[in-house]
C-alpha cells in the first residue's frame, strides 16, 4: 500500500507501536505500478493484503485461495463526477457520454451500475483516465471517476480559469456509487485461505494483527490531524491540507460501523458479487463469472479480535464519531 | 595501418613541438563553442514552448479527432518562469518541507545510485559474457541468441517477479532491499548493448594483428591485455553510453512498476497526480529526470577522457 490518507490506520498501527504492542513486527510493503497486493499475498511474499474486494473475486476465481478477514471500507468511496450544467444526475444519463474509468480493476462500480440501467459499454465512450483530472476540466470526459477522498479532492483544489477560485463543490454533479446497486466494497483486509486453516500461528497473528489495525483505524478517527502528519512522514508527497481530507474522508467510509469496525455485511457482500457477474467493461471482460466460493470471506477473525478490544473496553463501533471539516487549499498544500 | 603504438608515439611528439598555449587555445574555443551551442539549444526550446503557448489556440491542434499539437492552457503547457518559481518554493505546506528542486534533486541522486549500481553490474555481466564469447565459438553460438531474446521480456513481466524472488532472498546478515530489485532491473537492460560491443570489440583485431601476438608465442591473458581489449576501447565507450542511458531509463521504469519510494520515477509518478492543482509541480521531477540522465551520460563521456589514448576512431559504434 502507499503512504497516503487512505491507508492512514495502518501506518498509525505502526507509528503508534499498536502492532508491537501485539507483539508483532510489521512491514508495510509499498504497492502500486504492477505489484499487486494480493498476487503478492497469493505468491507468499506478504502474510496479508488490503485490496478492493471485486478485484480480489478476480483472483480467487482465476484460483487463488484468499480469504477476506476484514472490511475495513463499509462503504463505496467511488463517485463519477460531471458539471453542474452537464445534465448528468444519474447513471442512466451516462448514455452517448464521454465518461472516464481507471481501467485496472478499478471500474467495475461504473459497468455494474450502468449494467442495472440497461447501459453497457457500448452505448457510452470509455476514456481511460490516468492519474489526474486534467482530462475532466479540459472536457475530454463528460463524468469522470473520482474517489472521495482523493479525486474529487484534488478537483477542489484546482484553480477555475474562468474565475481564479478555487472550483467549489456546487461547481459539480456528484453521482455516488453508494447510492446505486453498483456499489461494491472496496479496502477489505485479506489473509492465505489455506494457512488460515490449519497454521495456528498464523491464525493467532491473524486475529493480533486485526486488533492493532483496529486500534490504528481507531486512533485515525479520533486524531485526524496526527493520523495525515503520520502519512506525510511516511512519503505521501501530498500537502497537509490534501492529506486531512483524506484521512477524514476515508474515516467516513469506515465509521461509524454499526456491526463494530471491520464485520463484513453479507447483504453488501452479496451485493457486491452480483454486481461483479453483472458488470462487463469496453474489452467484453467480467472480473467473475460465478459466486466465489463460501471461503471467500469469514468474520471468525475480526469478531474474535473485536471481542478481545471490547473485553479491553475499547469501542469498536464509532458510536461518538463525528467526521471533522477540512478546508482544502490550492494544489492540496 | 600500422600498431597503435605508434600512432600515440607519432601524436605526442606532435603535441611537444606546439608551444603550449597554441595548443590550449583551440581546446578552449571548441568547448566555449559547445557550451554557447548548449545555451542555443535551450534558449531555443524555451521559445518555442512560450512561443507556441502564445500563438497557438487554446485546445491545441486539431486534425479531425486527433490533436497533434497540446492544448496551451497553464494546466496543459504552464509557463516556464511559473515552473523555475515553483521550483524555488517548498514542495508543500507541511513544516520542514524542502523546496521543490531540493526534493527532486534528493529523488534524482537516489535514482542515480541505484542506476549507476545497476550500470555496474551491467559492465561486469556484460564483458563477462563478450569475454567468454570471444574465448569459445561454442558459447557465442549457445549465448549470443538467449542474450537477444532476453531482451524481449517485457518491464511489466519481469518487475513483479524480481521483486517476489528479490522478496525470499535472504543470506546470513544479508537482505535483498528493494532498491535492490530495481538496480537488478536496471542491470538486465544495461547488459545487453554492452556485451554486443564488448564482444564485437574484443574481436575487432585484425587477423595479422592476433597471428603476431602468436609468433611471439603470447598466452590468452597477454593478448587480451595487450591486443584485444585495447582494442576493443572505440566499440566499448558507446556501448558503455547506451548501458548507462539504459540503466537510467530501466532504474525509472523500474521504480515505478515496483512501487519503489523516494526515487524520480515514483516522484513523476506522485506530482503528475497532483498536476490539476499544482500543474507547474509535475514538471518539477521531468525536469530532474532530463538532467539525471545528462549526468549519466557525462560520467560515462569522462570515462572517455580517461581512455582517450585508445580512442583511435570515433565511426565505430
Amino acid at each position: 500500500m502507499l503512504p497516503q490518507g487512505q491507508f492512514a490506520g495502518y501506518f498509525a498501527a505502526a507509528d503508534q507501536g499498536f502492532f508491537e504492542e501485539e507483539g508483532l513486527d510489521v512491514e508495510i510493503i509499498p504497492s502500486g505500478g504492477d505489484i499487486v497486493p494480493q498476487d503478492a499475498l497469493a505468491n507468499g511474499d506478504v502474510d496479508y493484503a488490503v485490496a478492493w474486494v471485486p478485484k480480489v473475486l478476480g483472483s480467487i476465481e482465476q484460483g487463488a485461495n484468499l480469504t477476506n478477514i476484514a472490511q475495513i471500507f463499509q462503504t463505496s468511496g467511488t463517485l463519477q463526477v460531471s458539471w453542474a450544467d452537464s445534465g448528468i444526475d444519474s447513471v442512466a444519463d451516462f448514455e452517448g457520454k464521454k465518461i472516464g474509468s481507471w481501467g485496472f480493476g478499478n471500474e467495475w462500480e461504473i459497468f455494474a451500475a450502468m449494467a442495472a440501467e440497461g447501459l453497457d459499454s457500448s452505448t457510452v465512450q470509455i476514456i481511460t483516465q490516468d492519474f489526474n483530472m486534467n482530462a475532466f476540466l479540459q472536457g475530454d470526459i463528460d463524468a469522470a471517476q473520482a474517489m472521495t477522498y482523493n479525486e474529487y479532492a484534488q478537483l477542489l483544489e484546482s484553480t477555475d480559469p474562468d474565475t481564479g477560485e478555487l472550483y467549489q463543490p456546487e461547481d459539480f454533479n456528484v453521482i455516488s456509487y453508494e447510492d446505486t446497486v453498483g456499489a461494491m466494497l472496496q479496502d477489505a483486509i485479506w489473509a492465505d485461505t489455506e494457512r488460515l486453516d490449519s497454521d495456528e500461528d498464523y491464525q493467532d497473528t491473524t486475529v493480533a494483527f486485526l486488533k492493532a489495525v483496529v486500534k490504528g483505524w481507531i486512533y485515525s478517527a479520533e486524531n485526524p490531524e496526527s493520523a495525515a502528519e503520520g502519512t506525510v512522514a511516511a512519503g505521501s508527497g501530498w500537502g497537509p491540507s490534501h492529506e486531512l481530507w483524506m484521512v477524514n474522508e476515508t474515516n467516513k467510509l469506515i465509521w461509524p460501523a454499526d456491526n463494530g469496525i471491520g464485520v463484513i455485511d453479507e447483504a453488501a457482500w452479496d451485493r457486491t458479487v452480483e454486481g461483479a457477474i453483472s458488470a462487463v467493461n469496453e474489452t467484453g471482460a467480467s472480473p467473475i463469472t460465478e459466486a466465489p466460493p463460501a471461503a471467500a470471506w469469514s468474520n471468525d477473525w475480526i469478531m474474535k479480535a473485536l471481542e478481545e478490544l471490547e473485553a479491553d473496553g475499547v469501542d469498536t463501533t464509532g458510536a461518538d464519531f463525528s467526521p471533522i471539516d477540512v478546508t482544502l487549499l490550492e494544489g492540496g498544500n | 595501418m600500422t600498431a597503435t603504438r605508434n600512432d600515440k608515439r607519432g601524436e605526442v611528439a606532435v603535441r611537444l613541438e606546439k608551444p603550449s598555449g597554441a595548443v590550449a587555445n583551440p581546446a578552449r574555443s571548441r568547448l566555449l563553442a559547445g557550451f554557447l551551442w548548449g545555451i542555443a539549444g535551450v534558449v531555443s526550446i524555451a521559445l518555442l514552448w512560450e512561443g507556441y503557448k502564445f500563438f497557438g489556440p487554446d485546445n491545441g491542434v486539431l486534425i479531425g479527432e486527433l490533436r497533434v499539437l497540446p492544448r496551451t492552457t497553464d494546466l496543459a503547457m504552464p509557463h516556464l518562469w511559473d515552473m523555475m518559481v515553483r521550483l524555488a518554493e517548498p514542495v508543500t505546506r507541511a513544516d520542514g518541507a524542502l523546496p521543490l528542486w531540493a526534493v527532486v534533486a534528493l529523488a534524482a541522486l537516489l535514482t542515480l545510485g541505484i542506476a549507476a549500481a545497476g550500470w555496474a553490474v551491467g559492465v561486469v555481466v556484460g564483458v563477462g559474457f563478450a569475454l567468454l564469447m570471444q574465448r569459445w565459438r561454442l558459447a557465442e553460438f549457445g549465448l549470443l541468441p538467449w542474450i537477444v531474446i532476453s531482451q524481449t521480456v517485457p518491464l511489466i513481466a519481469f518487475a513483479p517477479v524480481v521483486k517476489s524472488w528479490g522478496s525470499r532472498v535472504e543470506i546470513g546478515s544479508f537482505e535483498w532491499q528493494d532498491w535492490m530489485s530495481v538496480a537488478l532491473i536496471a542491470s538486465y537492460l544495461a547488459f545487453f548493448p554492452i556485451t554486443v560491443g564488448a564482444l564485437k570489440g574484443l574481436q575487432s583485431p585484425d587477423r595479422i594483428h592476433v597471428e603476431l601476438f602468436e609468433t611471439y608465442a603470447s598466452g590468452y591473458w597477454s593478448t587480451l591485455k595487450k591486443l584485444r581489449f585495447p582494442a576493443a576501447v572505440p566499440y566499448l565507450l558507446p556501448a558503455l553510453r547506451l548501458g548507462a542511458a539504459n540503466a537510467v531509463i530501466g532504474a525509472v521504469v523500474a521504480e515505478v512498476s515496483t512501487g519503489l519510494q523516494g526515487g524520480i520515477g515514483r516522484l513523476l509518478i506522485q506530482f503528475a497526480g497532483q498536476a490539476s492543482g499544482d500543474p507547474e509541480k509535475a514538471w518539477g521531477p521531468i525536469f530532474g529526470a532530463i538532467i539525471l540522465g545528462l549526468v549519466a551520460a557525462g560520467s560515462v563521456a569522462l570515462l572517455g577522457i580517461i581512455l582517450k589514448d585508445y580512442r583511435r576512431t570515433e565511426e565505430a559504434a
